[in-house]
């Protein structure tokens, strides 16, 4: 630990804003996230701790408003304060486990094409790039259309479309790799292809997917809003930031913009934060990239 | 001086040009002053990171951020061009002073045919119109040795070889028959057998064209065929200057010679140049005294002590240093 | 050349076919279509003669044949909603979603290029900083949020723009286009903006990035030495030069373009093909998806040919193989 305060990746940390206020935005989310439930008296989706009386109050700065709900509340009087700690846990969760997941799909299929070659190659980085040269969003919301809404879909909506550029990553690095006389050398010696794969491979070809692993939450967290604003993404149990957003739209034409446009500002503060960390992990660990 | 000349075409006077960097100033030019009158060869000479280039490109002005030239004066025809504004440098770059660089694969623009390269120049200095633009184009090209030059002139440089390239760049630079060229290693990335070449093509044209040429180069074998007179930097100062003849025969400053002793030589049966001991000191922070001493064999207490300052020597020689040689000086 | 055109026709069909496979293996596990056309008190015989009818009652794969033959052939079916050929349907849609699609590009390369120029050329300056923190905001800004935003602002609160619709249009050869009336600028601006911030911040970025590279190279102070001026340098010698990057990105920009469309076109309830595929979702009218889909393939398909070619067109060192 005190040789990574001492390091050079710290100390460029260290004189980097971006760097520390994208890490800052993303250490108050996970806490948001982990404990924020406990921080708020109401839970949104406690009926019994709803009152229609408190329905569209302002945020308390308006007149109207009050210290009971600092960001207003909805037409159920659901705290949207509240509302948006427990909408950032499904956004959150959504787009974490999602990364999760392609990155553990893509890595493994990156490296059977780069290690083996040959059809199964062909075939991965044939699907790959035909899916690459269609948008995640349009690929995303076919599949939500033909599947039906529900969190667990929209995880693997957006698995399918985020390995992608995992497996491409990969089967790249795992080609230069095995070129490598150490490679070589296990080949040679008899060792069997999964331990090369998971002892000498692997641990050299990780680097580069931790920035786009980092950047991959963002852009999930943006394309699971998208699928749940346009109705087909998260079902109404569970809100994610962007099912609150589409709720409040309803009701933003008669000014009532609190409901919508503060659980976008937590999606833009959250993603603002993820790219600017993203983006200093770039230039720390990729310096050719930039 | 070569040719008596009241008024030399270009007078650097005590130029400072500093990088302020964020580990700390970098003097890259530190009180250079030189003269080249009108046809004359000057050879600027000295090892890479010694400051030669920024000094052509303070001329241009051509220094960009972090770098910055403090003081001094850059006279050409007695005008002072690191007073002058943007506007007027522009003018007199390409059309008064031009520049040739190092590199022929990399100075001209992938994406422009030659044509359109060389047609910019006219088109910003002369008032000719486009088919007066273009025979003077098909002129040049074919002065430079280029043959079919009106076809050629619709290739893109990736379409031409390393010399040809060069011998474009050198188009370029002669187009707007400026006064003074600065040729920036003009054939260092060349082929051995093109460099020779390219030297005696531009020896002719700028002999024909009456020009001055300022020659950078790290080369002393390439300089002493070509100049008249030859400056030699270290650390961004002169250390010795001098006729080019004087200076070649009999160096009094330990580093020309060093660097005289490093030209490979035909005659020479040695299978090891001789090469100076040690590499330029960080630039960042000199030592105290001369920057040399380090790697100098006649270094004494009084070199750590006290910079030496530029005074004449034998012959047109002058030198910065506490012990220079004499003519037969060997050790 | 023409082996060249003719290996790209192969491979462009080809990746239609992989699309058209995984269209019809999507549309098929979901959902069963015959209760989109039978009455809701359908008796079982009913919906048994009406699967008959859509020749559901057959084998994946002589569906699948019947289905590319249909396709190939242009018939995409009628839609179970509107009972009209669906690709009518689309095609009616299209040119609005191509003008909205054009005046956001239009929009983001005005604003992106200058930008990024600016930035890549001056990187240390205090303006390029905000340039670029305003970019990372752009990509990290849902677009539909910022659509509503701006719907609350300038349509509900201020009351300057409306806020759906397209607005009078102009014919000009058999085309109705919005940007031609005034009124319908009024009504294409809040959309068009909207849908042009993600492109712009990414073309704005990736524009620095190569003008960066390129402020490096020696041809640049080349052309200085040569008297140009600096934007000459800048725009003439540099920007062609750090296009290639962008012209990569900007043919797939232009599918996000019109992926993000259907969002954008919800939100302010533009007429175009985005707003006609949600509302098909939402009906599950099967035959619309379907054309959308491989009508967008078919224009994804064509824009990266065209890419290809362009390259070509700036750069005389790549050579179509």
């Amino acid at each position: 630990m005190a040789s990574f305060f001492a390091s050079e990746f710290f100390h460029n940390y260290k004189r980097s804003s971006s760097a520390i206020i994208g890490s800052a935005l993303m250490i108050s989310f996970a806490f948001a996230v982990l404990v924020g439930p406990f921080l708020v008296a109401q839970n949104p989706y406690d009926i019994a701790s709803l009152n229609l009386m408190d329905s569209y109050k302002p945020p308390m700065w308006l007149p109207g408003g009050e210290a009971q709900f600092p960001l207003g509340t909805d037409g159920q009087g659901r705290d949207v304060w509240a509302s948006i700690l427990y909408g950032a846990r499904i956004s959150l969760f959504i787009g974490v486990v999602a990364m999760v997941a392609s990155c553990f799909i893509g890595t493994v299929l990156g490296l059977i094409a780069g290690f083996y070659g040959g059809i199964v190659d062909s075939v991965i980085m044939r699907i790959a790039d035909i899916q690459l040269s269609f948008p995640s969003i349009l690929i995303a919301l076919f599949l939500m259309s033909a599947v039906g809404t529900g969190v667990d879909k929209v995880l693997i909506a957006l698995t399918a479309v985020g390995w992608v550029v995992y497996a491409r990553t990969v089967r790249g690095s795992t080609l230069s790799e095995i070129e490598k006389e150490y490679v070589q050398a296990a080949r040679v010696a008899g060792l069997p292809n999964h331990k090369i794969i998971r002892k000498h491979v692997l641990p050299n070809v990780l680097t580069p997917l931790i920035v786009i692993a980092t950047i991959q939450v963002g852009t999930f967290v943006l394309i699971e809003a998208s699928l749940s604003f346009l109705g087909v993404g998260v079902p109404i149990t569970q809100p994610s930031l962007g099912l609150l957003i589409k709720n409040g739209f309803d009701v933003l034409f008669s000014g009532l913009w609190w409901t919508s446009v503060f659980p976008g500002v937590a999606i833009m503060m959250l993603v603002f934060g993820i790219n600017l960390f993203g983006d200093f992990l770039r230039d720390e660990l990729n310096p050719r990239l930039k | 001086m070569t040719k008596a000349d009241d008024h030399p075409l270009l007078s650097v006077r005590n130029l400072r040009t500093y990088f302020h960097t964020f580990s700390g100033t970098v003097k890259a030019v530190d009180g250079v002053s030189f003269d080249i009158g009108q046809g004359e060869v000057m050879g600027l000479v000295g090892e890479s990171g010694g400051g030669k280039s920024v000094v052509g490109f303070s001329i241009l002005g051509l220094i960009d951020s972090p770098g910055r030239i403090e003081d001094g004066e850059i006279l050409l025809n007695g005008k002072d061009l690191v007073t002058a504004g943007e506007a007027a440098l522009r003018d007199i770059r390409g059309r008064n002073v031009s520049m040739v660089f190092q590199d022929p694969m990399t100075s001209l623009n992938p994406l422009h045919t030659v044509g359109r390269q060389m047609d910019e120049v006219l088109r910003l200095h002369t008032d000719l119109d486009a088919r007066a633009r273009h025979v003077a184009c098909i002129e040049m090209l074919e002065s430079v040795g280029i043959s079919r030059a009106s076809e050629r002139l619709k290739s893109y440089p990736h379409q031409f070889s390393g010399g040809m390239r060069q011998r474009v760049v050198i188009a370029i630079a002669l187009l707007a028959r400026p006064g003074l060229i600065i040729a920036d290693e003009p054939t260092t990335a060349l082929d051995v057998t093109i460099q020779s070449q390219i030297l005696k093509l531009m020896r002719q044209q700028i002999a024909e064209k009456g020009a001055s040429m300022i020659l950078i180069t790290h080369d002393l074998a390439v300089v002493s065929e070509m100049a008249d007179h030859i400056t030699v930097l270290y650390c961004g100062k002169v250390v010795e200057r001098g006729l080019t003849r004087d200076l070649i025969s009999a160096p009094s400053h330990p580093y020309t010679r060093g660097l005289i002793a490093s030209i490979p030589d035909a005659t020479d049966r040695q299978d090891r140049l001789s090469q100076i001991p040690g590499s330029v000191p960080d630039i960042r922070n000199l030592p105290m005294g001369c920057n040399f001493r380090e790697r100098c064999p006649r270094a004494q207490a009084l070199c750590a002590q006290q910079e030496p300052e530029l005074m004449p020597q034998h012959g047109s020689l002058r030198a910065a240093c506490h012990f220079p040689l004499a003519p037969g000086d060997t050790a | 050349m023409f082996g060249y055109l003719l290996k790209r026709l192969i491979q462009m069909t080809l990746v239609l076919w992989v699309v058209s496979v995984i269209v019809f293996m999507m549309m098929s596990f979901t959902g069963d279509p015959v209760f989109m056309i039978v009455p809701i008190d359908a008796t079982e015989a009913e919906i048994a003669q009406a699967r008959r009818i859509l020749g559901l009652d057959q084998s994946l794969l002589v569906q699948y044949w019947k289905f590319l033959g249909s396709l190939l052939q242009g018939d995409f079916g009628q839609s179970y909603v509107f009972r009209q050929p669906a690709m009518t349907l689309i095609l009616e849609r299209m040119p609005a979603t191509v003008e909205l699609v054009l005046v956001a590009m239009v929009f983001a390369i005005a604003v992106a290029i200058p930008l990024g120029v600016y930035a890549g050329a001056n990187p240390q300056s205090r303006m390029s900083r905000l340039i670029m923190s305003g970019s990372l905001l752009g990509i990290s800004l849902p677009g539909f949020w910022v659509g509503m935003v701006l719907i609350y602002l300038f349509s509900v609160h201020w009351g300057i723009f409306p806020s759906s619709g397209r607005g009078d249009t102009a014919e000009v050869m058999g085309l109705r286009f919005s940007v031609l009336t005034w009124d319908g600028w009024t009504h294409i601006i809040l959309p068009a903006v909207t849908l042009s911030l993600g492109t712009m911040a990414i073309i704005l970025r990736i524009t620095r990035a190569g003008m960066m590279e390129v402020g490096r190279q020696d041809f640049m102070k080349f052309a200085r030495a040569k008297g140009a001026t600096k934007n000459d340098v800048l725009y003439k010698h540099g920007l062609k030069n750090a296009l290639i990057p962008v012209i990569t990105i900007f043919g797939l920009q232009i599918g996000d373009l019109i992926a993000f469309a259907t969002i954008t076109e919800t939100i302010f309830s533009w007429p175009g093909m985005g707003k006609l595929l949600i509302d098909s979702i939402y009906r599950a009218d099967r035959p619309v998806i379907v054309v959308y889909l491989m009508l967008v393939a078919l224009i994804f398909v064509v824009i990266n040919f065209l890419v290809d070619v362009i390259y070509t067109l700036i750069d005389p060192r790549i050579r179509l193989k």
